[in-house]
């Protein structure tokens, strides 16, 4: 039984279908990669999956149990947490606050008597923006409020992580680090899901990936076969299918052909 | 049958009217998503407006009506969507609910002002014709109304449908920036729609007047009318508009016929529109999250607690000086400063730091000030349970419209404002009809307070305390979640906040905070009656908490000092009260963009002076004590106190 | 050498603090038809929406036609004759496709000339004239963007992602579509994730990504740098 299931999830928005019959799993201890080109339906399958946006079709398992019909507070009490593509921190607050507004609601009236500062400061510290806490959340750059959002969600004791391009934002170093981080973070038992653009991240950190296209699942595995599918390369270069590619193949795809693919090999 | 007959038409009269108001109020919300609070209020102007030139200048019928309709209320709807308005419907929906309201008190200065009260009145439209329908007469006037609306409907018809304005119009409420892209003007689409909005609001009010009189409240309020209309057309839908309206005015018609002349049910005839407009707004569909914040609201700074702690003995000693000094007339004003205060905090509570906004607020202190005076237990348990009762009453508000959210949640309060005015306050049970309650001054602990000094100094403890505790609070944890709540409210719930009995719970302790100062207010009077908690006193309070600045308890004891002084301005001015208004109108419209207001600009001042000239002025400061005023006095206040924050941050810090 | 149709000299946009567009260089010129590639978050979306207006850039200057058009708005830009499709659904969705063709007409072409061009074009669109075009399907809702390209006849074509979202077939129908408008002498710029489509139809190519201009070429020499910055760095 895996952590989390999305089975057959089908979205509209009037007449277009912007997750289209996708069916993919997260595992505990594991990062997940979603990729896919813009517009493929990733973020709103995060979405469908944190309850913030209902399905036309489909059913999302977590734990083992429906939660198609659970409001979303309720889901983030099972634990799954999430970050924001387009950012949801607390800019009135300062980052400090940000962390202990969620250990607050997270131990609910435990926390209202008790907030725990201890593990406030040593969350800042693990994702690496303790020397920002006493900044207001809306003074600090994209990177670090990103950042800000993991410590966050963190905060809440997630099984499952929805990261929703966690590394905009931060530079090569920095992503390094949060590489390494993720990595500590599934080890530790949790599972990750991350919707990623930095495709060196995705395939240095990633266990396995789904892609996304078309709001379907069109390939998924381990990162080297994911690089080396066919229908994953088409997805984001452009190719309809082989047969399509025959109907109008032109001199420019055979040049292409032949750059792409030992390209790909020496990385795998 | 004839009966029936003449309730029917009457009621096609008003429905008549109040659908031409509600398309003019759908046609501004769809393309610019701004709500007009004050198209009632514009409506009411231009028919003094209309009044003015054809009756006092004795300009043709038809030339005022042209000169109004086609050249007054277009300008001015030009004028309010280029200057006023302007790109406010993105922006966050209380600031639109708040700088509208500004508008409507505006208005109401402005017609105040210009128009003094005096007899006035507008004859309807050919007064002497009509036809006989059977047993019953149609006048012109509704025949000429009826026909209006249908005129109206068929005109927005093919202006929506057949025009390319009008389809810009329906363009720019999908996509506005798509139709830039196209090489349409939204600006111009929005132009053009307010000026027809405000253009029927103008007719609207006209059609009406001779019925209902020229009357600065009533026309304004007779909008709650259109406001119940345009919800059932899920303020979209003209057609669906159109009903309401018409259903609304022959329900309002029949119950006025029908329902019984005496009992509760014969105030209930007063209260349909206000009733309609709750049950379709509890009947909206469930709210969507707002996704995509980032930059935060409050800014006001959070003084220490020690520091907090000095002014507010600051303030007290103060006014213990004070009560040593004044008249009983000028101590009770003083005290009704500090109610206004109270009430306002319980605005930086809900308004300030939830991001709801009430228009209701006075009507919950007038709950805590009737439930004191029923239970006449002049003593702390008393004040508590009126507290209590007014939380309760605040929560039950909340409670239908626990989905709903920014402008729905407002209009609900309004609507329970409107009820509460016109069907409770004034109910045998209550106040009764122009009645009035005793109320007794509190004793505490056994000891009565009877000298209005003391009782000032006592309201004064009141109303420090209930700072403190707001200052606590917003220190605390409900304080951060109350803040974390408002800047988003879809990263609470995918952190496992359940919002809505957060909203609830907000709506009942910020309540209970106003009754506290409303059970307060009834022991400092004595006399307390329905007139004093009206409905319309809700508005300038919001608008002067607003000004002041609604996210700091500084900004809510000026306003309430504010509002205190208005009335006292208005009676020692009177050619004035109406420029009163006027003016805070004016502010509201201007300020309400940023919601920490006149308070943190003091702030800002504040740490600037104290940045350059802290120490020449620590050492003035002992000198200057003897001079002044309240005003004088709290002024210092937020100085201190921010610098204090500022050098407090890493005790803050430590675990 | 005449004037290029569109010039972008150093161009800077930020949102917030966050630098997006970092010096891009850009020019397109007269007649001929510019695809602009790169990967997600590498500043296309940003760029196309300042050359439409949308969004103002931190400093740098724009020239559409050899006119700095740097502070025009968008709705100035479209009489101006750019003609902007943007990303996603560019149609009015609660409009009929007869009231959508309607409005393209304020860049300064007749409502019947812009009918009449359209429906000879996309007969498709004729069946529908009375239909909502929120209820096309997504092809026909991008035919009925391109028609706006195809009415006004623009100086520059500015198309932001017009595959996105859509069956390869219908992307190939599409540019033909394009190909068709190059034809008749419309400069083009097209911004496309998807390489190979745009490529077929373009004189030129250049490669976005990190916020500036990395590449600039012939479509044949770009399609190497294309598959290392797309699938992440092969080296």
């Amino acid at each position: 039984m895996s952590l989390l299931e999305v089975d057959d999830v089908v979205v509209q928005f009037g007449g277009v279908t912007a997750v289209n019959h996708a069916s993919f799993v997260a595992e505990s201890g594991r990062v997940t990669g979603l990729i896919g080109p813009n517009g493929a339906g990733k973020t709103t399958c995060f979405n469908v999956i944190s309850g913030l946006q209902k399905p036309t079709r489909g059913h999302v398992r977590f734990d083992g149990k429906g939660i198609n019909h659970t409001p979303v507070h309720r889901r983030a009490k099972r634990g799954i947490g999430r970050t924001f593509q387009r950012l949801e921190a607390f800019g009135s607050l300062t980052v400090r606050d940000n962390v202990r507004v969620a250990y607050d609601i997270h131990r609910g009236v435990a926390g209202m008597v008790r907030p725990a500062a201890a593990n406030i400061d040593a969350l800042l510290e693990r994702v690496g923006i303790s020397q920002y806490a006493q900044e207001r959340a809306d003074s600090i750059p994209t990177g670090t409020a990103r950042l800000l959002e993991l410590a966050r969600c963190l905060a809440s004791e997630p099984k499952l992580l929805l990261l929703d391009e966690p590394s905009s934002g931060l530079d090569e170093s920095e992503t390094e680090a949060f590489g390494a981080l993720l990595q500590d973070l599934a080890r530790e038992g949790r599972g990750v899901l991350m919707v990623e653009h930095d495709m060196d991240l995705v395939m240095s950190v990633c266990d396995v990936i789904h892609v996304l296209d078309f709001g379907e699942v069109i390939s998924s595995g381990e990162p080297a076969d994911v690089r080396a599918d066919k229908r994953v390369q088409n997805a984001y270069l452009g190719y309809s299918d082989d047969a399509d590619a025959d109907h109008t193949r032109t001199d420019l795809e055979a040049v292409h052909d032949t750059t792409l693919i030992p390209a790909v090999e020496a990385q795998a | 049958m004839s009966s029936f007959m003449s309730y029917t038409i009457f009621g096609l009269f008003s429905g008549a009217a109040y659908a031409i108001a509600a398309s003019g109020l759908v046609l501004t919300y769809t393309t610019t998503r701004v709500f007009n609070i004050a198209h009632g209020a514009f409506g009411m102007v231009l028919s003094f407006v209309f009044w003015d030139f054809s009756v006092r200048q004795g300009l043709p019928l038809w030339l005022s009506l042209v000169l109004v309709l086609g050249v007054v209320a277009p300008l001015i709807g030009w004028f309010l969507q280029r200057f006023v308005v302007r790109g406010m419907g993105e922006g966050p929906v209380s600031v639109s609910l708040v700088v509208t309201v500004g508008l409507l008190v505006f208005c109401i200065g402005l017609a105040t002002y210009v128009w003094p009260p005096e007899a006035r009145s507008v004859p309807p439209f050919m007064p002497t014709s009509g036809i006989q329908l059977g047993d019953t007469y149609v006048t012109a006037h509704q025949i000429i109304t009826i026909l209006s609306s249908v005129v109206v409907a068929v005109l927005l018809y093919l202006l929506l449908t057949r025009t390319r304005i009008g389809t810009a119009m329906r363009a720019s409420v999908d996509n506005p920036e798509l139709l830039k892209l196209f090489g349409g003007r939204p600006d111009r689409v929005a132009a053009l729609s307010w000026a027809i909005g405000i253009s029927l609001a103008a007719l609207s009010g006209i059609l009406l007047v001779s019925v209902v009189g020229l009357d600065y409240y009533a026309l304004t309020l007779l909008v709650v009318n259109a406001y119940a209309a345009a919800m059932l057309g899920r303020l979209k839908s003209l057609p669906l508009t159109f009903l309401g309206a018409m259903a609304l005015g022959l329900l309002t018609s029949y119950s006025a016929g029908y329902l019984p002349p005496d009992g509760w049910l014969n105030d209930l005839r007063n209260v349909i529109a206000p009733l309609f407009l709750f049950l379709v707004i509890v009947a909206m569909p469930q709210a969507q999250l707002r996704v995509g914040q980032v930059k935060g609201i409050v800014s006001a700074p959070l003084p220490s607690l020690g520091k907090a702690l000095g002014w507010g003995a600051a303030l007290l000693i103060f006014t213990a000086l004070l009560t040593g000094n004044l008249s009983t007339a000028n101590l009770l004003l003083v005290g009704t400063a500090a109610t206004y205060a109270m009430v306002m905090l319980s605005l930086v509570l809900l308004t300030g730091y939830g991001g709801h906004v009430s228009l209701a607020q006075f009507t919950f202190a007038g709950v805590g000030a009737l439930a004191y005076a029923k239970l006449d237990e002049p003593n702390l348990y008393g004040l508590l349970v009126s507290a209590l009762i007014a939380a309760g009453v605040g929560a039950l508000v909340a409670l239908p419209v626990l989905r709903l959210t920014g402008l729905y949640l407002a209009l609900s309060t309004l609507a329970f404002a409107v009820l509460m005015d016109k069907l409770v306050f004034q109910a045998d049970f209550a106040f009764g009809f122009n009645g009035t309650l005793q109320a007794r001054r509190l004793s505490i602990l056994g000891t009565s307070i009877t000298s209005t000094g003391g009782y000032v100094l006592v309201m004064t403890v009141f109303l420090v305390l209930m700072s403190l505790f707001l200052l606590f609070l917003r220190r605390g944890v409900l304080g951060r979640v109350l803040i974390a709540m408002r800047d988003s409210p879809a990263a609470c719930g995918t952190l496992g906040l359940d919002m809505r009995w957060f909203r609830v719970a907000l709506f009942g302790l910020s309540a209970g905070m106003a009754g506290l100062a409303g059970g307060l207010f009834a022991g400092l009077r004595g006399t307390i009656g329905a007139n004093d908690f009206q409905f319309f006193q809700s508005l300038p309070l919001l608008l002067l908490a607003v000004v002041f600045g609604v996210t700091s308890v500084t900004g809510a004891t000026l306003g309430g000092i504010g509002l205190m002084l208005l009335p006292v301005l208005q009676s020692n001015y009177p050619s004035l009260a109406g420029l009163m208004l006027v003016i805070i109108g004016f502010g509201a419209v201007l300020l309400a963009r940023d919601p920490n207001g006149l308070a943190n600009l003091m702030f800002k001042i504040g740490r600037f002076l104290e940045a350059r000239f802290a120490p020449q002025l620590l050492a003035k400061l002992p000198v200057l004590p003897g001079r002044g005023s309240i005003l004088d006095e709290v002024d210092e206040d937020p100085l201190d106190a921010s610098f204090d924050h500022n050098q407090e941050v890493p005790a803050h810090v430590a675990p | 050498m005449s004037i290029p149709i569109l010039e972008v000299v150093d161009l800077h946009a930020a949102y917030g603090r966050i630098e997006v567009l970092r010096g891009v260089n850009l020019s397109v010129p007269k007649g001929a038809v510019m695809a602009l590639l790169g990967p997600n978050g590498g500043g296309k979306s940003t760029l196309t929406k300042i050359i439409s207006g949308q969004k103002k850039p931190t400093s740098g200057d724009i020239h559409l036609g050899g006119v700095n058009v740097r502070d025009a708005g968008s709705e100035e830009l479209a009489r101006l004759g750019l003609c902007t499709v943007p990303e996603g659904r560019s149609v009015f969705p609660n409009l009929s496709v007869e009231e959508n063709l309607t409005l393209m007409s304020y860049a300064g072409v007749s409502v019947e000339a812009v009918l009449e061009t359209a429906f000879a074009y996309f007969p498709r669109l004729l069946e529908r004239r009375l239909q909502l075009a929120g209820t096309l399907s997504g092809g026909e809702q991008q035919m009925l963007a391109m028609s706006r390209a195809l009415a006004s006849d623009p100086a520059l074509l500015l198309l932001d992602e017009l595959s996105m979202g859509l069956a390869p077939l219908i992307v190939d129908e599409l540019y033909d579509t394009v190909a068709q408008i190059a034809e008749s002498g419309v400069s083009i710029l097209c911004i496309e994730q998807f390489a190979r489509t745009a490529l077929r139809v373009s004189d030129y190519a250049a490669v976005m990504t990190g916020g500036r201009i990395v590449a600039t070429g012939e479509p044949a020499e770009i399609m190497e740098t294309m598959s290392d910055v797309i699938l992440g760095g092969a080296a």
